[in-house]
C-alpha cells in the first residue's frame, strides 16, 4: 500500500483516538457483510430477521461486556459460561420453589457477582493469574452445577418472567433494548468514569498503575464481580428465553464470549478495546451465523469460520496499530 | 587491502567509514548528513543530548534500521549494511542498555545463543565443548566466573560482561556500547574501562556513547558530538573542555551547576520515619524530612535507597518501624500514601513510573483522577485542559496531549511522570534517580523544577548516583550502606569525597 493511500484511509490523529480508529474499521466490516449478506440472501434485510440477529448477539454481549473489562486489565475470565450455567440453575430453582420471578432475578444476579468476587479475591489476594484462577473455578462451578442438578432439567417458568427474554415492546425484543441499556452503560462506566480510566491504566501497566496511587486490588475485585454479575443478567435471560436449564448450557457459552472480545479489539495485554467494539464483535459474530443459516450452509462450519474470523480480525488489528504508532 | 596496516600508526585507514547517513522517520529527521568513522584500537565517544540522534546512528550501524541516504566503508571498501546480518559480518556487535540474554539459560549457552556446537548425537548440544569454549571466551577478556553460572544469578555488571563475551566470541571487532556505565558502580565502572583498555590493545574499535563527562574525558581517544541528527563536531578530548562539549551538545550556553535557592531555616517536619525495618532488605532507617528541603539519599547501587523509598511510599511491606507523615502515622498500600500527598518518582520510569502506550494526557492525570473529578464522572476534555496546563507549565516538548507518552524523548517523559503529582497537590516527592538517561538540558529543568516545588512548601527525597548532583542541590544527604543509613552530611559536609567514603564497603 502507498503512503498516499494510508493517508487516505487514515482519519488524522487529533480527531479520532486509537480506540475510535479501531471500532469505526469494525462497524466497516460488520457493514461490509451485511451487504453481501443482503445480495445473497433475500431475507437477509427483513426486519424480523435483523431483529433476530440482534436479540441473538445480545447474549453473547451480555457476557462478552463484563468480559471485556476483564481482559482490559489485561485478565482473562474463563468461568463466565460455567457461572452463566450455575446462576441460571440456582435462579430457576428459587422461581420455582418461591413463584417470585424478582427473587429468581436477584439471586442469579447475586450468585453470579459472588463468582465473580471470589475471582477477583483469587486473583488479587492470592496472585493466582486469572487465566488459572477462573479456569479452576470453570470446573469448580461445573462439578456444583451437575452435583446440584443430577441430571434434572429445570422447566416451565411464570409466563411474565418469560417475557424477559422472549418479550416484545413496540416491536423491538425485550433483549435488544437491555442489550442497548448495557452497551450504554458499559460504554459510560469504561470512557466516563474514574473507575473505567483506572482500568484502562492498570490493564496498560498494573506496576505504574499501584505506583500512580491507583488501589489496582480493589478495582481488579470490582473487574471480576463486574463480569460475574454480568453472567448472572444473561443467565436470566437464558433461562427466560429457553424456559428450561440444566447444567450444561454454560459449556457453548465462554468461547463465544472471547471471540467477540477479540474480534471487537480489545487486546489480550490490556489497555487497549472497548465495550462498543465488543458489541460491534458479537455483532459480527451473529452476523456470520444468520448468514450461514440463511444460505443453508452447515451449522459444523461454524466454528471454522469464527476461528479465522478471531485471526483476521486481530492479525488486522495489530497491523492498523502498528502502523499508526 | 591493508589489513597489515599497524594499529599505532596516527591515521590508519578507519575499519568503518559511514559518509554523509541520512534516516528520517515521519516528521523527524532522525539523522541528516552524518559522517562518522572509528579506527581500530580506539574508543570513539558518542556524544549527544536525548534525540540528538546517538540511538538511530547506533541501530544503522548494527543493521536494525536501514539508512534512507549515505555510504558504508569496512577498510576502505564500499560495504552495505542493510541487516543484522550484514553487521554481524562485518564484526559490529552493540552491548545495549537492556541485555539480550536469556535469564535461565547459564552463561555458555548465552554466549553461543543458536551456534551450540553440535554433539556426537544429531540435535543435542556438545556440553563439554561449549563449556571450555566459554571458559576460553570468558577468559580473553579477563573474567574470571564458571561459564556454567545461571545468567539470572549474575548482577548487571557481570551480565554486561557476558554480554562483551558473546560479542567477542562472534569475532566482533567494532563494538558498540550504549551508556555501558549507567547501571554500574565505581568499582564495576573500573574493571570495565580496564577490558576496554584490553580490546583496544587487541586492535577492536570500541564506539561508546554516553551522558558521563568524567568518562569522556577517562577513556575517549576522539569525541563526535550529535545535535538534532547532525554531526556538529569531532574532536580529541585533549583539545576542549567539559564545558566546550557541552555547548556543542545543547547549541547553547548550560550552567553546570543547577539552579537552587536554598532557604533560611527549614521548615516544619513532613516525614519522620523511625527504626524501618523491611524485609527487602533494609532495617533501622530513621530518616526527617522538613518543608523546603531536599533531602539526598545517596549510597551505593544496591545499598538499599530505592527500598526506602518504596517501603515510604507503601510499594513494599513493612517488617517493623514507623512512618509519620504531617503528623500522622501511615501504613498501606500506595493509593493511601498518594491520597496524603507522598509522590514517587521511580528509577525506572518506561517499567514504573509510565504507561507507554497510553496518551500523556491519560498519564499526566491517572493520579489526581479523584480530585479532578470528585462525581467520579471522568470528562476527556476537562482532562487535556489539566493536561494541557501541566504541558505549558513544565514545558513538555509534545505535538499534543493526545501524544503516546513512549514516543517521547526521555527528558519529557520524566516531566509527564512528575506533572502527575504535581496535579495530585503532593507534599512530599520522592525522587528515585531522577536524571537517569536524561540530556543535561532537561537536567537542569527537572533540578529548577524540583527547587521550585519545595520553594513553593513540599518536601524532596532524592536518590542519585550522580554525587555531584547530590552535592549541588541538596540541603542535607543521608548515606546509606548495606541496608542500613551509615551518616548524615549536612550542607557544609556534603561532598563527593564525604558520599564516598561513608558508602564504601569496609570488608
Amino acid at each position: 500500500m502507498t503512503d498516499i493511500t494510508k493517508e487516505a484511509i487514515m482519519p488524522p490523529r487529533s480527531f479520532l483516538s486509537q480506540d475510535a480508529i479501531q471500532v469505526f474499521y469494525r462497524l466497516l466490516a460488520a457493514l461490509l457483510i451485511c451487504a453481501v449478506l443482503a445480495v445473497l440472501s433475500d431475507s437477509f434485510l427483513s426486519l424480523g430477521n435483523i431483529l433476530n440477529v440482534l436479540r441473538q448477539a445480545s447474549l453473547t454481549f451480555f457476557i462478552a461486556s463484563g468480559l471485556t473489562l476483564v481482559v482490559l486489565t489485561a485478565g482473562l475470565d474463563l468461568s463466565v459460561g460455567a457461572n452463566v450455567a450455575l446462576s441460571a440453575c440456582i435462579a430457576g430453582t428459587v422461581i420455582h420453589k418461591t413463584g417470585s420471578p424478582a427473587l429468581g432475578i436477584l439471586t442469579g444476579l447475586a450468585c453470579g457477582g459472588l463468582v465473580g468476587l471470589l475471582n477477583g479475591i483469587m486473583v488479587t489476594a492470592l496472585r493466582i493469574p486469572s487465566f488459572i484462577a477462573t479456569y479452576g473455578m470453570l470446573w469448580v462451578l461445573n462439578g456444583l452445577t451437575y452435583w446440584y442438578m443430577a441430571g434434572e432439567t429445570l422447566h416451565g417458568f411464570p409466563a411474565g418472567f418469560r417475557q424477559i427474554g422472549s418479550g416484545y415492546l413496540f416491536g423491538l425484543p425485550i433483549p435488544v433494548y437491555l442489550l442497548l441499556v448495557f452497551l450504554g452503560i458499559g460504554t459510560l462506566f469504561a470512557q466516563r468514569t474514574i473507575w473505567g480510566q483506572e482500568i484502562y491504566a492498570i490493564g496498560a501497566n498494573p506496576v505504574a498503575a499501584r505506583l500512580s496511587g491507583i488501589p489496582v486490588a480493589r478495582r481488579l475485585l470490582l473487574v471480576y464481580a463486574v463480569s460475574g454479575i454480568m453472567a448472572g443478567l444473561a443467565s436470566i435471560i437464558f433461562l427466560s428465553r429457553l424456559n428450561s436449564a440444566e447444567a450444561d448450557i454454560g459449556e457453548s457459552l465462554t468461547l463465544p464470549a472471547i471471540a467477540a472480545v477479540l474480534i471487537g479489539g480489545t487486546s489480550l495485554f490490556g489497555g487497549v478495546g472497548t465495550v462498543f467494539g465488543t458489541f460491534i464483535g458479537a455483532l459480527i459474530l451473529t452476523l456470520v451465523l444468520n448468514g450461514m443459516n440463511l444460505l443453508s450452509v452447515s451449522a459444523n462450519w461454524q466454528p471454522l469460520v469464527t476461528g479465522i474470523i478471531v485471526i483476521l480480525a486481530v492479525w488486522l488489528d495489530m497491523k492498523t496499530r502498528r502502523r499508526t504508532q | 587491502m591493508s589489513d597489515a596496516l599497524p594499529i599505532e600508526v596516527t591515521s590508519p585507514m578507519p575499519l568503518l567509514e559511514l559518509r554523509g547517513i541520512r534516516k528520517e522517520f515521519p516528521g523527524v529527521k532522525a539523522l541528516d548528513d552524518v559522517s562518522f568513522a572509528v579506527y581500530p584500537g580506539e574508543v570513539h565517544m558518542l556524544l549527544g543530548e536525548n534525540g540528538a540522534g546517538k540511538s538511530s546512528l547506533m541501530k544503522v550501524l548494527c543493521g536494525a534500521y536501514r539508512a534512507d541516504a549515505g555510504e558504508f566503508f569496512y577498510k576502505g571498501e564500499n560495504v552495505a549494511i542493510s541487516s543484522t546480518a550484514d553487521a554481524q559480518k562485518l564484526g559490529i556487535a552493540v552491548i545495549f542498555q537492556e541485555f539480550s540474554l536469556v535469564p535461565y539459560l547459564d552463561i555458555a549457552q548465552n554466549i553461543f545463543l543458536g551456534r551450540e556446537p553440535g554433539g556426537r548425537v544429531p540435535g543435542t548440544i556438545d556440553r563439554r565443548k561449549i563449556l571450555a569454549d566459554a571458559k576460553r571466551v570468558l577468559d580473553t577478556i579477563g573474567f574470571d566466573i564458571d561459564p556454567s553460572t545461571i545468567v539470572d544469578k549474575l548482577g548487571v555488571a557481570q551480565q554486561q560482561m557476558v554480554e562483551i563475551a558473546k560479542a567477542i566470541s562472534q569475532d566482533a571487532r567494532i563494538l558498540v556500547m550504549d551508556e555501558p556505565t549507567a547501571a554500574l558502580s565505581d568499582r564495576e565502572t573500573e574493571l570495565l574501562f580496564a577490558l576496554i583498555a584490553r580490546l583496544k590493545a587487541d586492535g577492536v574499535a570500541i564506539v561508546y556513547i554516553s551522558h558521563r563527562m568524567a568518562e569522556v574525558f577517562a577513556i575517549g581517544d576522539r569525541i563526535t558530538v550529535l545535535r538534532d541528527g547532525r554531526r556538529i563536531d569531532g574532536v580529541r578530548p585533549a583539545d576542549v573542555t567539559p564545558d566546550q562539549l557541552v555547548r556543542m551538545m545543547v547549541g547553547r550556553n548550560v550552567d553546570m551547576t543547577y539552579p537552587r535557592h536554598f532557604a533560611d531555616k527549614p521548615g516544619e517536619v513532613l516525614l519522620e520515619v523511625k527504626g524501618l525495618t523491611a524485609p527487602t532488605g533494609i532495617s533501622d532507617i530513621n530518616i526527617e524530612v522538613r518543608r523546603g528541603e531536599i533531602v539526598g539519599l545517596c549510597g551505593l547501587v544496591g545499598s538499599g535507597r530505592s527500598e526506602v523509598a518504596r517501603a515510604i511510599f507503601g510499594a513494599d511491606p513493612v517488617t517493623s518501624g514507623e512512618i509519620i507523615f504531617d503528623g500522622k502515622t501511615i501504613s498501606g498500600e500506595p493509593d493511601l500514601a498518594a491520597r496524603r500527598g507522598i509522590a514517587l518518582i521511580p528509577e525506572s520510569r518506561k517499567s514504573e513510573g509510565l504507561a507507554l502506550l497510553r496518551t500523556v494526557s491519560d498519564n499526566l492525570v491517572v493520579s489526581t483522577l479523584r480530585k479532578l473529578f470528585p462525581s467520579g464522572l471522568f470528562d476527556q476534555r476537562s482532562a487535556q485542559r489539566t493536561a494541557d496546563g501541566l504541558i505549558r507549565q513544565l514545558r513538555i516538548a509534545t505535538p499534543s496531549p493526545r501524544q503516546t507518552v513512549g514516543l517521547l524523548s526521555g527528558g519529557n517523559q520524566q516531566k509527564v511522570v512528575i506533572g502527575k503529582w504535581l496535579a495530585a497537590g503532593s507534599k512530599l516527592f520522592i525522587f528515585d534517580e531522577p536524571t537517569r538517561g536524561i540530556d543535561i538540558g532537561a537536567k537542569s529543568e527537572i533540578f529548577a523544577l524540583i527547587d521550585r516545588l519545595v520553594a513553593e512548601g513540599a518536601a524532596a527525597l532524592m536518590i542519585s548516583s550522580e554525587q555531584i548532583e547530590i552535592c549541588h542541590v541538596c540541603d542535607r544527604a543521608y548515606v546509606m550502606r548495606e541496608g542500613r543509613i551509615a551518616g548524615h552530611l549536612t550542607r557544609n559536609e556534603l561532598t563527593e569525597e564525604n558520599i564516598v567514603r561513608l558508602g564504601m564497603h569496609h570488608a
